[in-house]
């Protein structure tokens, strides 16, 4: 099949082009007032350019930025919300905390829908599901003709515990869905079925407030490309690394907030697959932030709560809370753009400031007057000038050595080139710490794991944070740039459900839980299949892989573990479910916090299923050969080298002249159009047949990769 | 290794120090059995020299374990001596004057030890569900009513749970389970700071980390005389009143800045009181020293030096400097008001940098039904306890408003209403923000929250009142008018008082109107566009926009020009 993936990111649209397992990539600049042109002529030149027609294009997989920007620009539709009534404010009460203690000037973002907005509905769910005040006829019909006289083009409607019992808000749903037809209608108990009514509120009042707008693009999208002659299906990429369909796409848009980094995660776990790693850490650093992901077994994991719209970029609960399925990654403020500074103590901070493309770094010329990583890269000879950004942009050593000799040097007392250096150190060890972190958090040690690097900056702080972690080997993929738009040709079309459920293990009920097993099974495959029938109807007609889990705690605790059940696994093991669980849930528990168990009674509080149809084009891809090779010879480049604090001469390479199966030993820079990939003094560099580079450290684990 | 790698060096380990505790206080969060420590926050965790500086210090929930952690290890090996100390041996008390100022709190240390040697100490601390004694409140007369209390000793001996200690501590309290769970989450908690300590030592050779700790205390203490050197010497005086339980009483407080260095005096009518209401020192130094940090070097990281510039004094045996066997249970009621004396003392050293004073202490719903389960006396309907979190309006801000409901300076979070009517039997009938409580000001302080709430049962349930700010609303700063004070009330109208323990009668309903903060510059100048949006939103009423920031209103909304006009430019 001919498949086509594009991504629209803020600046670049990219676009991908598989051509039965041929790759051909384009980045075109986005047009932000209407998006889908620049993809239908980038669609159009690359289809050109391999000499395709239109018509032949079996399938079109598409992400975007589009639901994400809505809500951090506060572009959405005019969105009202139905509250229980007393509640109205919850959305603007939030938690009541302040998420930087020492910052008396700090704000909260501003709710999605205003005080004017917010409607109070007389009911009351208690929090077993029954019903303390019924929800009147008379009622409904003044909350419709509120919403219709406020304008309101979305309406979200959450209600008091409807994860408990949903039918107040149903009751509701179906007048408004009635009554106001040209009304989007998001009920909490569909968007995001979870105790905790802010985030609940928040979630919900995030997807009406970019439904519109989500809808009307992906009818734009599909009417453009059909003006175009392709009449392939379109499917949509969401957070959690799942393809769906148009129609899903635009029933849970707030799904899409993450659809980029997403892919970036599916292309990862598609590596560690081919390439038959276990245990695989995928390091995506760009210009502005750096993502880091865990895949174990050839898959990403999953988180269940994601904040968009941080006041500060990167501290926790300065966002909107949004409670959906995505990848799980760490997010920090650590790219090529990150700024360097001192604090009044004299303590150097990289990042999360970043210099973005204006001014940007002081080596470009233009106005930027702050240090930053790309200006250390430059500095430090990782680097090379007249091959950044593909010559696009001149960069300028005596800026970059003035701004870090002035914000770093003199205050720490650090003559050049060591001034680079920290910077260059610090960038690294921040994110190794955030990986060190996340991996502890999941009770992991990294030093393990093989190191997947991509995104413009990775190849530079790749081998400096991987010995930071005590990783031994690093993979850098062809095609890196691109890296999240080839994610969406290896992902599966798949769909999360999560349910709260309150019951102590003791009192599970088998009946109840088989009902809720069905009930959730048959959601997700109606919500899969289209999607499925476009990808891969073989695959689809299967039925798909279910994956279950369940979240466990001791009860009075607040942080549940997610716990993966192999319901095959189960019945074979002949165990009543409640002791099944309870043995996974205190077996992973101790090897996370590494304690002995506790005399507390387990309850569980939600299930969650994943239904995924696989994807056969996934293996296949990535065996797919290096595009034509260069053929530059080598040549030597001044290097600076950490550990001695000196500048020693390296081979340069380029990646494009390296030949399957030749190792190259550091110190060396391999460059390619877009980046480079830093070889230090100790590490060696092995190219395959499929254009993956493989360093490996001396002295580390030396197991061989088909 | 040249000058320049060392340099770099220790600001990576300086870096790594930091993200330890922060891994440390997350290990705590995520096995707490308390709700106060996992969703509030209020716990704390560092790590400490051998000979108990601090070091580190996690940013956590709770400015009330800022010194009292820092000074807390020093105590502990007062107790037991480090030399005493061996590989697995974990140290824990719970004693208001050696912890953090309450019982709730306990205080756990543990050494770490490289190749046989003890390099650093780990401590953290978190708020405990129950700890025995008379329960919520502040009745108890003295400490001894209050719940066990645990002196300094070995909650572990060589990686082994003391049996006889996990006894008694199971014994006092109403929840053993959950009590024992949390200490071991503690315990936990610093087990994972010192393999990660470790970690970091193994990684680059490291056999001590004396060296980094003096470069952390040096660096940090002259970013500290830096900061103090930035505002004009002298001694700022403030007084407030404060509600306390009875009649009001007067704090004064003097700030001299010095060199190199921040005095704070407290004065004014401290008499000790016969309830529990007394702060020990470490707690008031805490609130005090968080309050001055906010404005002087609030980038500094917490450690020995960087706590060491601010120096607060109150007088011993005093209700602000509370002398064994005081009752200190709800130590947080004044305590937590020292943070806004402070900063009245800094609004005249630093005006354009500090807000108008904040609605202070936390509107806690402590709500329960205590008697064992079914007594006669208590009306029937099934034993409980909960704590809700919830506060006022925040002072405005000299160029922003002041932030609606939100707390400060504790930085604890609210729990949601359908997870606090999971963990007891109550009913939430409505919390929403309270209009016209925000001071009005140019720049408008921010407003408080009505909040009604019932037992579900139809059964009486008590209320352990500690509202403050009823008598003595938060004040407003440069011509700012005053928030609205707060309101406690029952719903059927029958009388309930601001503070003690009280019944809520099966049927009836608590009802809480929280403060609003003060206001920051003259009301009349506000932006009359801002009053209209507020009026909009509802946060303010057409009557406040005429009279108090003198804003006319046509009906549809808009600013009245000329009316207003005429309105700012009248007499007053």
């Amino acid at each position: 099949m001919i498949r086509i993936a594009t991504d629209i990111g803020g600046t670049f649209t990219d676009i991908v082009l598989d051509d039965n397992g041929r790759l051909s990539t384009l980045k075109v600049l986005t047009t932000p007032e209407a998006p889908e042109r620049a993809v239908v002529e980038g669609v159009a030149r690359i289809l050109a350019a391999a000499a395709i027609a239109p018509g032949a294009v079996g399938l079109f997989l598409h992400g975007t930025t589009l639901a994400t920007n809505a809500v951090i620009e506060r572009r959405g539709a005019r969105t009202a919300l139905v509250a229980t009534a007393g509640f109205e404010d919850t959305v603007e009460i939030g938690r009541e905390h302040r998420y930087d203690q020492y910052n008396l000037y700090l704000e909260r973002p501003a709710p999605l829908v205003p005080p004017a907005l917010r409607f109070g509905v007389a009911e009351r769910v208690d929090v077993d599901g029954g019903v303390a005040t019924p929800l009147v006829e008379a009622e409904i019909a003044r909350i419709v003709a509120q919403v219709e006289q406020a304008g309101a083009q979305s309406v979200a409607v959450c209600l008091l515990h409807s994860y408990a019992n949903p039918a107040h808000e149903r009751r509701l749903g179906a007048a408004l869905a009635a009554r106001l037809p040209g009304v989007s209608v998001s009920l909490s108990c569909d968007i995001s079925p979870v105790i905790g009514e802010f985030e609940r509120s928040s979630t919900t009042c995030a997807n009406a407030y970019v439904q519109p707008a989500v809808a009307a693009y992906l009818g734009r999208m599909e009417t453009a490309l059909a003006a175009a002659g392709i009449a392939a299906p379109i499917l949509v990429m969401l957070s959690e690394g799942a393809l769906a369909s148009v129609a899903a796409a635009a029933r849970f848009p707030v799904r899409l907030v993450e659809s980029g980094p997403a892919g970036g995660a599916m292309l990862a776990a598609a590596v560690a697959r081919r390439i038959g790693c276990e245990r695989l850490l995928s390091f995506d650093m760009g210009g502005t932030t750096a993502k880091i992901c865990l895949i174990e077994d050839g898959r990403p994991q999953f988180e269940t709560m994601f904040e968009a719209d941080r006041i500060y970029r990167f501290r926790k609960g300065s966002g909107l809370p949004l409670r959906i399925p995505v990848v799980d990654l760490v997010e920090i403020g650590a790219g090529g753009g990150s700024i360097a500074r001192t604090d009044a103590a004299l303590r150097l901070h990289v990042g999360p400031e970043s210099a973005g493309s204006v001014p940007g770094p002081a080596a470009y010329g233009r106005g930027g007057t702050r240090p930053t990583v790309t200006d250390a890269d430059l500095l430090l000879g990782r680097i090379v000038p007249e091959r950044f950004a593909g010559g696009a942009i001149r960069l300028d050593r005596g800026h970059a050595a003035r701004a870090a000799a002035e914000a770093v040097g003199a205050p720490l007392g650090l003559p050049p080139p060591a001034d680079a250096a920290a910077i260059a150190e610090l960038v690294e060890e921040n994110m190794a710490g955030a990986a060190r972190t996340h991996g502890a958090e999941k009770g992991r040690d990294l030093a393990a794991y093989t190191l997947l690097a991509f995104g413009g900056a990775a190849g530079l702080h790749a081998a400096p944070m991987a010995a930071r972690l005590g990783i031994a080997e690093i993979i850098v993929p062809p095609n890196a740039g691109v890296g999240s738009a080839v994610g969406f040709l290896v992902a599966p079309a798949a769909f999360s459900i999560r349910r709260t459920v309150f019951a102590p293990l003791a009192a599970l009920d088998q009946g109840t839980t088989d009902t809720l097993w069905r009930e959730m099974a048959a959601e997700a495959r109606a919500i899969v299949a289209t999607a499925g029938a476009a990808q891969a109807p073989a695959a689809a007609s299967a039925g798909g892989v279910e994956s279950w889990a369940v979240d466990l705690r001791y009860a009075g605790q607040g942080t549940d573990i997610t716990i993966p059940l192999d319901r095959a696994a189960w019945w074979a093991s002949g165990e009543p479910l409640a002791a099944h669980l309870a043995r996974l849930f205190e077996a992973e528990y101790v090897r996370r916090f590494a304690r002995e168990r506790t005399n507390v009674a387990i309850e569980i509080t939600a299930w969650s299923l994943t239904l995924e149809l696989p994807q056969p084009e996934a293996e296949r891809l990535l065996d797919a050969p290096a595009a034509g090779a260069g053929h530059a010879a080598p040549s030597l480049r001044p290097l600076y080298d950490l550990a001695s604090d000196r500048v020693e001469q390296a081979m340069m390479r380029e990646r494009g002249s390296l030949r399957a199966g030749e190792t190259i030993t550091g110190p060396a820079l391999i460059v390619e159009d877009h980046t480079s990939v830093l070889v230090p003094r100790g590490w060696s560099a092995h190219a395959d047949a499929a254009g993956f580079l493989v360093l490996r450290r001396a002295g580390g684990a030396t197991e061989a990769r088909p | 290794m040249s000058e320049a790698r060392a340099t770099i060096l220790r600001q990576v380990l300086w870096n790594r120090l930091i993200s330890v505790v922060e891994e440390q206080a997350q290990t705590l969060i995520r096995t707490s059995f308390s709700p106060v420590t996992r969703d509030a926050g209020d716990l704390s965790a560092g790590v400490f020299t051998t000979d108990g500086r601090m070091i580190a210090q996690a940013v956590t929930g709770t400015p009330g374990h800022v010194n009292s952690m820092a000074r807390s290890v020093g105590h502990f090996l007062r107790a037991i001596p480090a030399a005493d100390l061996r590989p697995g041996d974990v140290v824990i008390s719970n004693d208001p004057w050696i912890g953090t100022g309450h019982l709730n709190d306990f205080v756990i240390v543990s050494p770490v030890f490289r190749a046989g040697r003890l390099i650093a100490f780990f401590a953290c601390t978190s708020h405990l569900v129950d700890v025995g004694g008379i329960g919520i409140g502040f009745d108890a007369r003295d400490v001894y009513q209050e719940g066990i209390r645990i002196p300094v000793l070995r909650f572990m001996c060589e990686g082994r749970v003391d049996p006889a200690v996990e006894a008694i501590i199971r014994a006092n309290v109403r929840f053993p389970d959950e009590v024992i769970g949390e200490i071991l989450s503690l315990v936990a908690a610093n087990h994972g700071g010192g393999q990660a300590l470790l970690r970091m030592c193994a990684e680059f050779g490291l056999d001590s980390i004396d060296d980094l700790a003096g470069f952390v205390f040096e660096r940090s203490a002259e970013g500290m005389r830096n900061a103090i050197a930035a505002l004009p010497p002298g001694t700022y005086h403030n007084s407030m009143r404060v509600d306390l339980i009875g009649d009001p009483i007067t704090i004064t407080a003097a700030l001299t800045v010095g060199e190199g260095a921040i005095r704070v005096e407290f004065g004014g009518e401290l008499a000790p009181s016969s309830r529990g209401i007394n702060v020990p020192y470490c707690y008031t130094e805490a609130y005090a020293a968080f309050g001055v940090r906010c404005v002087v070097g609030p980038d500094i990281p917490n450690n020995h030096a960087s706590l060491g510039a601010v120096a607060i004094s109150a007088p011993e045996g005093s209700i602000l400097n509370a002398r064994f066997p005081a009752p200190v249970i709800s130590r947080h009621i004044l305590g937590h008001m020292m943070a806004d004396i402070v900063l009245g003392c800094l609004a005249q050293a630093a005006p354009g940098r500090v807000p108008a004073e904040h609605s202070g202490t936390l509107w806690n719903l402590r709500l329960g039904r205590y008697g064992a389960a079914g007594g006669r006396e208590d009306g029937g309907g099934a034993r409980f306890t909960v704590l809700c979190f919830h506060s006022g309006g925040g002072g405005a801000r000299p160029a922003q408003d002041g932030l609606a409901a939100t707390a400060y300076p504790s930085g604890v979070q609210a729990i949601p209403v359908e997870v606090s009517e999971k963990s007891a039997p109550i009913r939430y009938r409505r919390r929403a923000l309270r209009r016209d409580s925000g001071g009005p000001g140019r720049l408008r302080g921010g407003l408080g929250q009505i909040i009604e709430v019932e037992a579900r049962e139809g059964a009486p349930m008590e209320v352990g009142a500690a509202f403050q700010r009823v008598k003595t609303p938060a004040r407003g700063r440069q011509g700012g008018q005053e928030g609205a004070p707060g309101v406690v009330r029952l719903a059927s109208g029958r009388p309930i008082q601001a503070t003690g323990r009280q019944v809520v009668p099966a049927g009836d309903a608590l009802i809480v109107e929280t403060p609003g903060g003060g206001g920051f510059g003259d009301p009349a100048a506000r932006d009359p566009a801002l009053v209209a949006a507020d009026l909009r939103a509802g946060r303010i009423s057409a009557a406040a926009a005429r009279a108090a920031y003198r804003v006319a209103l046509t009906d549809a909304g808009e600013v009245d020009e000329a009316e207003t006009a005429r309105l700012r430019g009248a007499p007053r």
